[in-house]
């Protein structure tokens, strides 16, 4: 089921590798009202870093196409971030998930889905072949002693 | 994403700054190479100190430059790694493959 969100933004943006800074640092950004520590927000941003680079090199390998992340603030000071492309899809999702896969050559690590994974608390990944793909993450962030002005 | 090259007795350094992210690292990752093809260093030493973001392609760039000097037969070194940085690296178990300091 869905929770409500508190606040919420929508971006979307063309699959170039220049929008990779300006993802992280947009919901960066966005989740400092939530007054997150600085490992908090780096985590973030490395997460979101990983899922957009994701859906950059391999939703639209020879093409530029639509990728759209929205950031949502949930009850419990969660913040929940999703990134969808139109892309090519992921035909086997449990094995994209496995540390050191990769079908994107040696400038890629295929430790994408681990850092996310070990980032934020919790990854959901969909993914439908020529349909495209759906990263959900989720954080909860430490309760601070100002939050909740 | 910028790189400065010291080499001096075979020893090569090369010093990051910058975001070592995807768009980043794409010509990083051409210029480590050159610079290893042109020094044939015995000792490669990875400088992150500069380093202000790093994730899975920074990644990518340390293990393509452990490759090469695995066939030069030299060592690698990884140093001043930012928090950020060594958070990724960790999270991938890097450290296992590739002497950081």
């Amino acid at each position: 089921m869905k929770t409500k969100a508190q606040n919420e933004v929508l971006m979307e943006f063309p699959s170039r590798s220049s929008n990779e800074g300006f993802a992280r640092a947009a919901v960066a950004c966005f989740a400092a009202q939530m007054d997150p520590t600085m490992n908090e927000l780096e985590d973030i941003k490395t997460a979101v870093s990983e899922a957009v680079t994701n859906a950059i090199v391999h939703a639209y390998p020879d093409a530029i196409g639509k990728v759209m992340v929205k950031a949502r603030i949930c009850p419990g000071n969660v913040l929940e971030v999703t990134v969808k492309d139109h892309g090519c899809g992921i035909p086997d999702v449990d094995k994209a998930r496995e540390p050191m896969f990769t079908t994107g050559g040696e400038e890629r690590s295929g430790m994408g889905f681990t850092i996310m994974e070990s980032f934020m608390d919790r990854l959901q990944v969909r993914s439908v072949p020529g349909r495209g793909t759906s990263v959900t993450m989720k954080k909860k962030l430490a309760p601070r002693a100002n939050a909740g002005r | 994403m910028e790189m400065q090259m010291k080499c001096a007795d075979r020893n090569l350094l090369l010093e990051f700054s910058g975001e070592l992210d995807h768009h980043g690292a794409r010509n990083a990752l051409w210029e480590v190479e050159q610079a290893i093809d042109a020094a044939l260093p015995k000792k490669l030493v990875l400088d992150l100190g500069g380093v202000t973001f790093m994730d899975s392609s920074g990644i990518a760039l340390i293990l393509r430059a452990q490759q090469r000097m695995q066939l030069l037969d030299g060592g690698l070194l990884v140093c001043n790694v930012p928090p950020q940085a060594k958070r990724v690296l960790d999270a991938a178990g890097i450290g296992r493959l590739v002497t950081i300091r």
